[in-house]
């Protein structure tokens, strides 16, 4: 992959966020080019969920620098940033219990810059729910959805925006393997699309199927980062890092 | 437009013109008692209009009805009627956009202990200022407002507050606000300026209670502090806003109507236990009525099956 400036979507250099004592993100850096599938593992509480946090303005970091095409966005308000190309899914689902399928949609376009028209945002929101396979259940309210759709719907706010920079925190976490099969074939079609994404990821038989790349944090450190086949068979990470669940994916 | 927009605009502003003729009746109990009703239908539907949608819960409406009335008492005699109107319009303003900024990154109950506290601060205030400025405790609201003019302002900023709440509700503003109340953090995702919609709300919201509060100043002949920002006025803003159902436009009136005309029936009978027979009343609305009234309605005009709760923009 090119790591040339023009094509890097995001950058990230020294960023640190401490929470009293512990240092939950310690000068982490990466870039990630336009296109590419960038896979964040590790264990629980190494940084992870605390790094895309950071990225997309939900805290801010004590140190560092986080550039979004070219641009700075560290210390930017959350509104900001999204307004900027970044969407994310969260690692607990988050929909809109009270809307229904289609306003959760539109919540997702409805505030970007410059404005959607809105004969623009019906076609798109209905492209949306066929694309996450929810075509039909557009005025079903988000409460009454089941887990899987519930992140079917989160994904589709996300993708609204049709943003260059997608994050997502564990979407394919509590998936069957049926399902597992479909959310990979449609995280590699926004692939297809031109969307750069960054992942949070357990299940490693996904990440082995969708990431170029990987890093690898532990205790808010990147201990390892390169091409996915790599950084999963690198002894060390297998064994201090992923417990060998890596071995059996 | 659809044709029912086209219905209920027309019945709308029948019912305006019916109401208008309410003076000519020319029984004094009577207008007094509309005066009631439209003062707490503006009140819990402005309310209603921010906490609604957001699900913040404020307990200042006292506080910028109060500001209304003591525009009124110090400004009343000086300054031409619409003119004191506006000042007092754009001190509420002020107010709401100053509390609003510092407070409404406050989330729960802390957004609602500082509400109430500011009514008690702008209140000492006043009288710090009255005390120790310009030396009178009370002052004497000498303006020539008849009480059908009261009513007659009141009906025209009923009509303004739903005309208002109707339009907030189609706009861009009204969704933002409906996801903020939904999921914060998801707002702050899809690109909402969280602060600013909730100020702007809150702004708005605020500048239509102070404005009640000007426009029912002359009838009382004399105010001071305690009168002016007697906080019962905001916890039975909050009980009718909740019994109606706050999450649409049209519920705070269907609690402010039966609750004015039971406070009415109550202040007269028991004067005494008043307050605590009010909070019975409060708790029996939490358990038996979450939703309100037009949470009712709702649950009533949808199918068994429940499935068809199709929201429109409240």
């Amino acid at each position: 992959m090119s790591q040339d400036t023009a094509t890097r979507v995001l950058e990230v250099e020294g960023l640190r966020r401490a929470f009293g004592g512990l240092v939950a993100v310690n000068d982490l850096g990466f870039a990630v080019g336009q296109g590419e599938i960038m896979g964040l593992l590790g264990p629980n509480g190494s940084g992870k969920t605390t790094a895309l946090n950071l990225i997309s303005g939900v805290l801010r970091s004590d140190a560092g620098t986080i550039r979004l095409m070219g641009q700075n966005i560290a210390g930017l308000a959350s509104y900001r940033i999204a307004r900027l190309g970044l969407a994310r899914t969260f690692q607990l689902v988050r929909v809109l219990d009270g809307m229904d399928c289609r306003e959760n949609i539109k919540a997702g376009l409805a505030f970007q810059k410059p404005h959607v028209p809105a004969a623009e945002a019906e076609v798109r929101i209905d492209a949306l729910l066929d694309r996450v396979g929810l075509a039909g259940h557009d005025r079903r309210p988000a409460a009454d959805l089941t887990y899987i759709d519930r992140k079917r719907l989160e994904l589709a706010r996300a993708l609204a925006a049709k943003p260059r920079l997608l994050l997502l925190d564990e979407w394919l976490a509590g998936l069957n393997p049926s399902e597992l099969t479909v959310g990979i074939e449609l995280i590699r079609s926004l692939k297809a699309d031109g969307i750069t994404i960054v992942l949070v990821e357990h299940v490693m038989s996904a990440v082995r199927a969708l990431c170029d790349r990987c890093i690898v944090m532990s205790s808010g450190r990147k201990i390892a980062e390169g091409a996915t086949a790599d950084v999963l068979s690198d002894a060390a990470v297998v064994k201090a890092y992923l417990g060998g669940v890596a071995a059996d994916a | 437009m659809s044709a029912k927009t086209a219905g209920l605009g027309v019945g709308a502003l029948a019912a305006l013109v019916l109401l208008a003729f309410v003076p000519r009746l020319g029984n004094a109990y009577y207008l007094a008692l509309a005066i009631s009703l439209l003062q707490y239908t503006v009140l819990a539907t402005a309310w209603g209009m921010f906490s609604g949608p957001t699900r913040y819960v404020s307990l200042a409406t006292t506080a910028f009805f109060g500001v209304g009335a003591y525009t009124v008492a110090v400004l009343g005699e000086i300054l031409p009627w619409p003119l004191v109107l506006l000042i007092a319009a754009a001190l509420g303003a002020i107010v709401a956009a100053i509390v609003g900024l510092s407070t409404l990154r406050l989330s729960g109950v802390y957004f609602v202990i500082f509400t109430f506290g500011l009514t008690e601060l702008i209140r000492q205030l006043v009288v710090w200022f009255e005390v120790n400025k310009s030396r009178v405790l009370g002052r004497y609201v000498f303006v020539d407002i008849t009480q059908a003019d009261i009513y007659w302002q009141l009906l025209g900023l009923t009509a303004a507050v739903f005309l208002l709440g109707w339009l907030i509700a189609r706009s861009r503003l009204g969704f933002a606000l409906r996801v903020i109340g939904e999921d914060e953090t998801v707002a702050t995702h899809c690109g909402i300026n969280t602060t600013f919609a909730k100020v702007a709300l809150f702004t708005i919201s605020a500048t239509v209670m102070t404005l009640v509060g000007a426009i029912m100043a002359p009838r009382w002949t004399y105010i001071e502090p305690s009168i002016a920002f007697n906080s019962m006025i905001s916890f039975q803003v909050l009980i009718m806003a909740l019994l109606g159902g706050a999450h649409r436009l049209w519920g705070p009136v269907l609690g402010a109507v039966p609750l004015t005309l039971l406070f009415e029936l109550l202040s007269a009978r028991f004067p005494n236990t008043f307050t605590i027979i009010l909070g019975c009343i409060f708790l029996l609305i939490v358990y038996m009525l979450p939703r309100g009234v037009a949470g009712l309605f709702e649950k009533l005009s949808t199918t068994p099956g429940g499935k068809t709760t199709e929201r429109v923009a409240a």
